[in-house]
C-alpha cells in the first residue's frame, strides 16, 4: 500500500512510472525505487523459496545485508531486490530453490 | 592506485562529520554504498533533540543535508553507489562503484560503517512479513509504502518506539509493542508519543511464535516472568500481517576485521581518540559501539581531528583542544542517556 498522504512528508510526489513484470503479472512501479518497494506496494511479500526445505522468504533487513529478498531479475538469480532499483520492462521472478 | 589523505567509509552522521572536520586540511574521499549520503539519518523523519551543536529541532533527513553540505563545502569528495569490499592492514582499500573498480591507498582511514540490526529467533521468524524495524522504517519513510495493514513491534528501545510511532503516523494499525523486560527501554518522550497513538506497550511480555501460510498471519504473545520465560495460560493471539523486530544493533565490523583490528565482540578495540589496533585506522559512530546520531557526529569529528594532527595537518595544541571538547561533549551525552535510562 502506497502512503499517498503523510503528516510530515506531505503528498507523495509525482514521478515517472515504469512497468515491471512479476511472475508474468505487470506491476506499476515508481522510477528509481527498489524492486522491493514496488512489490510491497502490490502486496507481494514472497521473494524466494529456500533450497532444502522450500520455505518462503521475504525482505528482512531492507538494506542489502541479509539476502532474504533475493529474486531472479532479468534472468539473473540472487538479485537483492531491497536495494536494486526498478527499470522499465524488468522481468522479476520468484526464485525457487536457488539459494542466495 | 589513487592516493588520498583520509578515506572515510560510510556517509552517515559519523562519516559526514569526519569529512566536514577534515576536508579543508586534507584530501578526503567518502565512500558509501547508497546513492545519497546521510546513512540512516535519511529515513529519520522526527525532530532530534539535544543541543544546537547536533542540530536539535531538525528532522533527521534535514540533518543529513546539512552535514553533506558541510562536508562538500570543506572539499570532501564522494564516491556513492560504491561498496568498499576490501580493506588491508596497509590501509589499501578496494572500491566497487557503478562504473568501475578502483584501489585507494589512504594515509588514514575512518571506518564509519554504522551498525546492523540484531535478529530474534522464534518459531515463525523466517516467515515473509517478519522484518527488522529498520526495514519497516526504510519502507515507510523513504519509499512511502506500508509493510502491511496491521503489525506488531518487538522491542521498546528507541528504534522500536520511534518506528512504531512512525508506522502509526503513516497509517498502519499496530496491535501492540511487546517488551520482554519489565520496563520500557527507550526514552520516555518516544514511549509517550507511541502511547498517545493508542498503541499498547506491553512490558514483561514476549512474542512466542508467528504463524501463517506463506506469510505472517498471526502473532502469539505471552506474559513473562523476570527470567524471560512465558507464564502459563497468558498467551494471546493477534491477527497481524507484519512483525517488526527492534532488538538492538551491533557494530558493522566486517572491514575492521578484514584489516586486522582486534575486536571485543563486534566492537573494534580503540583508543580514546578512536584509533584501532591497526595504526592509522579509526572507527567512529555506531561502528565504534552503538550509540546514537549526536555521539556519532562527535566521534567523527574526534577521529578526524586526531588523524589531522597525526598527519601534521593541524597544529597539535589546537587539535588537542578540539579533541578535549569532543570528549567532553561525548561524556555529557553519555551521562544524559544514563539519567534518562534511570540508571
Amino acid at each position: 500500500m502506497r502512503i499517498h498522504e503523510h503528516p510530515i512528508l506531505g503528498s507523495l510526489p509525482d514521478t515517472h512510472l515504469v512497468t515491471i513484470t512479476v511472475d508474468g503479472r505487470p506491476i506499476l512501479a515508481r522510477s528509481g525505487e527498489p524492486i522491493w518497494a514496488a512489490l510491497m506496494a502490490a502486496g507481494i511479500v514472497v521473494a524466494h523459496y529456500t533450497h532444502t526445505l522450500r520455505e518462503p522468504r521475504g525482505a528482512f533487513c531492507g538494506i542489502g545485508r541479509c539476502t532474504d529478498c533475493a529474486m531472479t531479475v532479468d534472468g539473473v538469480p540472487n538479485v537483492r531486490t531491497c536495494v536494486a532499483p526498478v527499470q522499465e520492462g524488468m522481468v522479476v521472478e520468484t526464485q525457487d530453490r536457488l539459494e542466495p | 592506485m589513487n592516493d588520498v589523505d583520509i578515506l572515510v567509509i560510510g556517509a552517515g552522521p559519523a562519516g559526514l562529520a569526519a569529512a566536514a572536520a577534515a576536508g579543508t586540511r586534507a584530501s578526503v574521499l567518502v565512500a558509501d554504498e547508497h546513492g545519497a549520503p546521510g546513512g540512516q539519518l535519511r529515513k529519520q523523519i522526527h525532530k532530534f533533540f539535544g543541543s544546537s551543536r547536533h542540530f536539535a529541532g531538525k528532522r533527521g533527513f534535514a540533518i543529513a543535508w546539512e552535514l553533506e553540505a558541510q562536508a562538500r563545502a570543506a572539499g570532501a569528495e564522494f564516491a556513492l553507489n560504491t561498496v568498499v569490499y576490501s580493506l588491508q592492514p596497509d590501509l589499501t582499500a578496494s572500491l566497487a562503484g557503478p562504473d568501475d573498480t578502483r584501489h585507494v591507498r589512504a594515509q588514514r582511514v575512518i571506518l564509519a560503517t554504522g551498525a546492523s540490526e540484531n535478529a530474534v529467533a522464534f518459531p515463525g521468524w523466517t516467515l515473509p512479513g517478519v522484518m527488522t524495524a529498520g526495514a519497516a522504517q526504510t519502507l515507510v519513510n523513504l519509499h512511502r509504502v506500508l509493510p502491511g495493514r496491521r503489525g506488531l513491534i518487538v522491542g521498546s528501545g528507541n528504534v522500536g518506539l520511534v518506528v512504531g510511532f512512525q508506522l502509526a503516523q503513516a497509517g498502519a494499525d499496530l496491535a501492540a509493542l511487546v517488551e520482554i523486560r519489565p520496563q520500557v527501554g527507550g526514552y520516555s518522550v518516544h514511549a509517550g508519543k507511541l502511547r498517545r497513538t493508542g498503541v499498547p506497550i506491553l512490558t514483561s511480555s514476549l512474542l512466542t511464535r508467528a504463524g501463517g501460510a506463506g506469510r505472517v498471519q498471526s502473532a502469539v504473545i505471552a506474559r513473562c516472568g523476570a527470567d524471560g520465560q512465558p507464564l502459563a495460560a497468558t498467551e494471546r493471539a493477534f491477527a497481524v500481517d507484519f512483525i517488526c523486530l527492534a532488538a538492538g544493533l551491533h557494530p558493522a565490523s566486517e572491514l575492521a576485521r578484514m584489516a586486522g583490528c582486534d575486536c571485543r565482540g563486534d566492537t573494534p578495540i580503540h583508543s580514546p581518540e578512536l584509533e584501532t589496533t591497526v595504526p592509522g585506522l579509526y572507527v567512529a559512530g555506531d561502528a565504534a559501539g552503538v550509540e546514537e546520531a549526536s555521539s556519532a557526529m562527535e566521534e567523527g569529528k574526534l577521529a578526524a581531528t586526531h588523524a589531522l594532527v597525526s598527519l601534521g595537518r593541524l597544529d597539535k595544541r589546537l587539535g588537542l583542544k578540539d579533541m578535549a571538547a569532543c570528549r567532553d561533549v561525548l561524556a555529557q551525552l553519555r551521562g544524559e542517556r544514563r539519567l534518562e535510562a534511570g540508571a
